[in-house]
């Protein structure tokens, strides 16, 4: 007996991988369906080890997914909740062509849904593994929420996002987990770190949407991620509003409507205006405070790791303050600041802050109030000033932040030039590279007071003052020299 | 008089409108609205601007009952019984209030009350078919039923549970994750890759970075300029200064930035990279300070001065008291170390290319390697009683009946020296065939070997002094031999040809290894005390430590002359070597071989030291340590020879 000849690509690299048609044929799906499922699924292509011998021997570059991972979805129930749509689909357009209104009507009303919750925790096991991904869902949600309503994307997604963005807000503010924020040209930078990891996000700067090109981006596919994020965002705040004690959906003890109030608006539409405004604690669940300061004694084990615990004292004490930061501090901002990330930081760490009553819901004081202790304006003068009170830029705040100490007003004032406004991300090891004076400043104080920046008129009057000095010398010598030939 | 007296003419003049009951929009673009009972134009009365209408607003109490007649065009005033007749039909009432909609119907046909009215026929048509009034409706209570079943089937929705499904079709939220960090067994992706994060940013996208982070005008074009390779750009937008923050606009990019990531997530194949990352500080050894690699020689300190020509090799005796030197003026020169004086000088008859002293404490034993001769010179310095010692043992030749090969006696001739010879110090006289570049002793003091290039198969010889015997222990030719060398403490020899190192295995007569150099030409070589390294210097300029239990090939290379290398030596005692080239620099490296295997030899240039004259482009020959101290001695080609201590 002869043994059967193995064939090649039948074993190794090649029956590991499948190509995007191969695995379109497979899951009988179309390549819309295919997208959307993969971008729900988290399902991505892989790179080979040897493309050649994973693409059977083809050297184009084709788009590889692994056999297991098609697999994966051939297992999972809401293919079938997209054939649904399909149908769906196609009976909605004849019932609209027909012009059949009524089963037009009750066709809409039956509309599919896609439940994704086994999705999250498919995807997530764990909460932490959901935080870890954290950081492109809250972007593209914060994005989302600034949206109107679009073609191709679900009438109430944009709504859904800013509700869900506010509630992070929320929890946020109530876990004083905010660590680190920035203004970038993009939008504002925020870091928090919950359950010790740390989650970045962008919002964008006012005014973000703008009609894109057709061809360069293509919101339906921006939106079914969104679909699984938002999803994923609402199970997150849940379980952060429940470890914080706090009641899911958000709720407000204090500020219950009053009974004028009641009769002018509904009560939902009272409570998603309170939590807009992010100016008023929610209400806890049981009054047992949630603090994670606990304080760990400390053992001696080496050299080394006493250094090492030494200095993470040093940062936890730091951050500690960090949470104070604000408190006792009234804040009031005037119109033209953005209201929303300056409440959100201040807040965050324990200030007090207002606005006019005009500008949103939620302001809590005036600005004739004598006890602000800050008022954040963006303007270049103003005609009525308070002197109980500093008017400073909002760099302030995001530089105190930063430096994580209350740093002094005055390069701050209102219509003062503003020192440059540094990143906090950069890494504080680096070495070989550039660290602008400033920076250095912040970790040298000495550094800055020596060497501080030199305007051109400051540098044009050094450079007369040595002049100065060396015709002085010059003279000197001279009259040295006259007496020695005396 | 009225207040309306200019305008509102309606109620009382009737100019009623004759165009009947047309759009009235027909008349839009005309300046009139139809024609009055005599056939005259009904001009439009002038509307005014929303300024004047605001103005009437805000005064005319009445504004609100205020209408506009579409067949005059005139305004009307609603009287109250007309408000609330409109406010009946919207409350969908009747809209006369007097009407009694509860009053008992009366029938026309029989006056009959109580039942329904079927139908809508003439009462005279009705009237035939008078029975029909008596029965309930049979289509009613079907319908009725038909939606109860519906209700029931579920097939149709009351209000309250439209609104309870609606709600349930948004996204509920619960505990989804019991715990923080406690998977629940499921099936997952395969191997899931996460996808890496996005960068955090730097200083130059600030809204307000410092000035040096902003693109002058040489960068703006380079960047623009990389329009069509964006990948190629340092940063991927221009860095702005806003002076305030209210000035910063909206990111234009920014949700093609957000669209771009999401291709990213799902479209871009993922792998695991094992990327190596070597931190800098692992590369760089760790180097001992400057103190705890001292001693080592750093000064010139004593100078031999003599010699008329190019001093080719230099050796000194055990206790490291006395230097001999041998010089291409044909003579050989002891020194003493310490004062730099000569003592003697020897004389010879041809140029002499190489001199090392008996490593034999109990022999006073120069062998000089001169012309074709080797000769065994007794110096006579230090201990008289070693030299006389030394010359009675010398004196006789031992007898012996092994039968000398004629390969080896045409090779090789022992033979006495003349009295003259004797006089000037030579005990035995070895006379080769071919010229002799080199001798070597044995660590012992009893063995020696010398080398001559151009004796093809018979250029290695090896000779014993107790037995006067010589011997050829390779029987094939393997290239032109430059330098032989005993293993300090094993029966090896070393033995370099142009490009390889061999080491021989003397007892067992097999080759144990060969060494790779990689190089060109080998000039010299020098092994460690302890025997496990060997370094080579080559005419390429190269310097090779081979760390024999390692590798073939070299553990390093060190190229840090500018030129040949002629000599290169151990220190016995201190972890040093040193090595001179034709640039006329000597340089003393530190050299730390370890007794743990696992731990490589470590090896950091330490002084150059340059002090010889040039001469014919020639720098330095020889290079020897003092056994004791950390001094060397360089013997070089403008005819001295040099001390340099610590």
């Amino acid at each position: 007996m002869v043994s059967k000849r193995k064939k090649k690509y039948t074993t190794g690299e090649a029956a590991q991988f499948m190509t995007r048609k191969a695995a379109l044929k497979k899951l009988q799906l179309s390549l819309n369906d295919f997208r959307k499922l993969c971008i729900l699924k988290g399902i991505y292509p892989r790179e080979p080890r040897n493309r050649k011998r994973a693409q059977k021997g083809n050297t184009n570059i084709k788009t590889l997914y692994h056999v297991k991972d098609i697999q994966f979805l051939l297992h999972e129930p809401i293919i079938w909740k997209l054939r649904d749509y399909k149908i769906f689909n196609k009976k909605v357009g004849r019932a609209r062509a027909l012009k059949d209104f009524e089963k037009l009507r009750r066709y809409l009303d039956n509309h599919p849904t896609l439940k994704l919750d086994h999705i999250v925790k498919e995807r997530y096991p764990t909460f932490i593994d959901a935080l870890r991904d954290l950081d492109d869902c809250l972007t593209l949600c914060f994005l989302f929420s600034t949206f109107p309503s679009l073609a191709h994307v679900p009438r109430d997604q944009s709504a859904l996002c800013t509700r869900l963005t506010l509630e992070f807000m929320h929890a946020v503010i109530e876990a004083k987990a905010l660590r680190k924020v920035f203004i970038s040209i993009k939008g504002y930078y925020f870091q928090v770190e919950i359950k010790g990891v740390t989650i970045t996000w962008i919002v964008p700067h006012h005014f973000s949407f703008a009609p894109q090109n057709k061809a360069e981006v293509d919101f339906k596919l921006m939106s079914t991620f969104v679909q699984f994020y938002t999803i994923m965002l609402g199970f997150i705040n849940f379980r952060i509003y429940h470890s914080l004690n706090l009641y899911y959906p958000p709720k407000f003890s204090a500020a219950a409507p009053s009974d004028s109030e009641k009769s002018l608006v509904d009560e939902e539409v009272f409570v998603a205006e309170r939590v807009a405004a992010l100016n008023f604690p929610l209400s806890k669940t049981s009054n047992e405070s949630v603090d994670d300061d606990l304080e760990i004694d400390s053992f001696q084990t080496g050299e080394q790791d006493a250094d090492k615990i030494e200095e993470a004292k040093k940062d936890a004490e730091k951050i500690k303050k960090l949470k104070t930061l604000f408190k006792g501090m009234k804040f009031f901002l005037n119109r033209e600041v953005p209201r929303e990330p300056l409440t959100f930081i201040i807040r965050c760490f324990g200030g007090e802050v207002s606005w006019d009553k005009t500008l949103f819901v939620g302001s809590t004081f005036d600005e004739n109030d004598e006890s602000i202790t800050h008022q954040i304006v963006d303007r270049p003068s103003m005609e009525k000033q308070y002197i109980s009170r500093y008017y400073i830029q909002p760099q302030w705040v995001f530089d105190s932040v930063n430096t994580r100490e209350l740093l002094p007003v005055n390069k701050y004032f209102m219509g003062e030039t503003l020192p440059p406004h540094l990143s906090p991300f950069i890494d504080k090891d680096r070495d070989q590279q550039y660290i602008p004076p400033e920076e250095r400043g912040f970790m040298i104080p000495q550094y800055l007071r020596n060497n501080t920046r030199k305007t051109k008129s400051q540098m044009t009057a050094m450079k007369m003052m040595t002049e100065m000095k060396r015709e002085k010398k010059r003279l000197r010598m001279d009259s040295k020299r006259k007496k020695i030939k005396k | 008089m009225g207040e309306y007296d200019d305008h509102d003419t309606s109620d009382e003049e009737d100019i009623r409108n004759t165009v009947g009951n047309i759009p009235m929009n027909w008349y839009d673009d005309y300046k009139h609205l139809g024609y009055d009972w005599d056939g005259n134009q009904i001009i439009k009365p002038e509307t005014g601007d929303q300024l004047d209408a605001f103005l009437k607003r805000m005064e005319d109490p009445d504004f609100w009952r205020t209408v506009k007649d579409p067949q005059t065009g005139q305004n009307v005033v609603l009287s109250d019984q007309d408000i609330q007749m409109i406010k009946r039909v919207k409350a969908q009432k009747i809209p006369d209030v007097t009407f009694d909609e509860y009053a008992p119907i009366i029938f026309f046909s029989l006056g009959l009350s109580g039942l329904q009215a079927k139908s809508n026929r003439c009462p005279s048509e009705s009237s035939r078919n008078i029975n029909v009034h008596f029965y309930p409706v049979k289509m009613k209570p079907k319908k009725v039923s038909k939606l109860i079943h519906a209700l029931k089937m579920g097939w149709i929705k009351t209000m309250a549970e439209q609104e309870k499904l609606r709600a349930k079709k948004e996204p509920q939220f619960y505990m989804l994750w019991q715990t923080d960090d406690q998977a629940e067994e499921m099936r997952r992706i395969h191997k899931h890759i996460q996808a890496p994060k996005r960068l955090l940013p730097g200083h130059a996208e600030s809204y307000n970075p410092p000035p040096e982070y902003l693109f002058d005008a040489k960068e703006l074009k380079e960047w623009n300029k990389l329009k069509t390779a964006p990948w190629k750009r340092k940063l991927h937008f221009v860095p702005e200064k806003y002076d305030s923050l209210r000035k910063v606009p909206a990111y234009p990019r920014f949700i093609k930035e957000r669209f771009l990531r999401c291709l990213d997530l799902y479209l871009c194949p993922r792998a695991i990279k094992m990327k190596l990352s070597i931190e800098p500080e692992s590369l760089v050894p760790k180097l001992p300070s400057p103190k705890d690699l001292q001693p080592f020689p750093t000064i010139l300190s004593v100078e031999y001065k003599g010699h008329t020509d190019m001093v080719r090799s230099i050796s000194t005796d055990r206790t490291g008291q006395y230097l001999v030197s041998g010089s291409d003026d044909c003579t050989v020169k002891i020194w003493e170390v310490n004062t730099g004086r000569c003592l003697k000088t020897i004389k010879t008859d041809n140029v002499v290319r190489s001199v090392e002293w008996c490593p034999n404490a109990a022999l006073s034993l120069i062998l000089v390697a001169s012309g074709q001769e080797v000769l065994l010179i007794n110096p006579d310095v230090g201990d008289s009683l070693v030299s006389s010692k030394t010359d009675t043992v010398l004196k006789e030749a031992p007898k012996s009946d092994v039968v000398i090969s004629e390969r080896v006696r045409t090779t090789i001739q022992w033979s006495e020296p003349t009295d003259d010879q004797y006089s000037r110090g030579v005990r035995i006289i070895l006379k080769h065939f071919k010229e002799v570049s080199q001798v070597s002793w044995h660590g012992r003091g009893d063995y020696f070997a010398t080398v001559m290039p151009d004796g093809q198969n018979r250029s290695v010889l090896i000779s014993q002094i107790s037995k006067r015997r010589s011997q050829l222990p390779f029987t094939k030719s393997k290239g032109l031999v430059q330098c032989v060398l005993f293993h300090p403490t094993k029966p090896f020899l070393f033995v370099a040809t142009q490009r390889h190192v061999r080491i021989y295995d003397l007892l067992k007569q097999t080759m144990v290894k060969k060494l790779l150099t990689n190089s060109k030409w080998i000039s010299t070589m020098a092994v460690h005390p302890g025997g496990d390294n060997l370094l080579v210097g080559t005419y390429d300029r190269k310097m090779l430590w081979f760390d024999l239990d390692l590798s073939t090939k070299p553990y390093q290379t060190l190229r840090l002359h500018g030129t040949a290398v002629r000599g290169v030596a151990f220190h016995k005692r201190y972890p040093l070597f040193a090595s001179g080239s034709d640039d006329r620099s000597l340089i003393v490296s530190h050299g730390m071989v370890y007794n743990d295997l696992l731990q490589n030899p470590l090896i950091v240039p330490l002084k150059r030291l340059q002090n010889h004259e040039p001469y014919n482009d020639f720098g330095i020959f020889g290079v020897h340590f003092h056994p004791l101290q950390p001094w060397l001695f360089s013997s070089g080609a403008d005819g001295t020879v040099k001390l340099y201590s610590n």
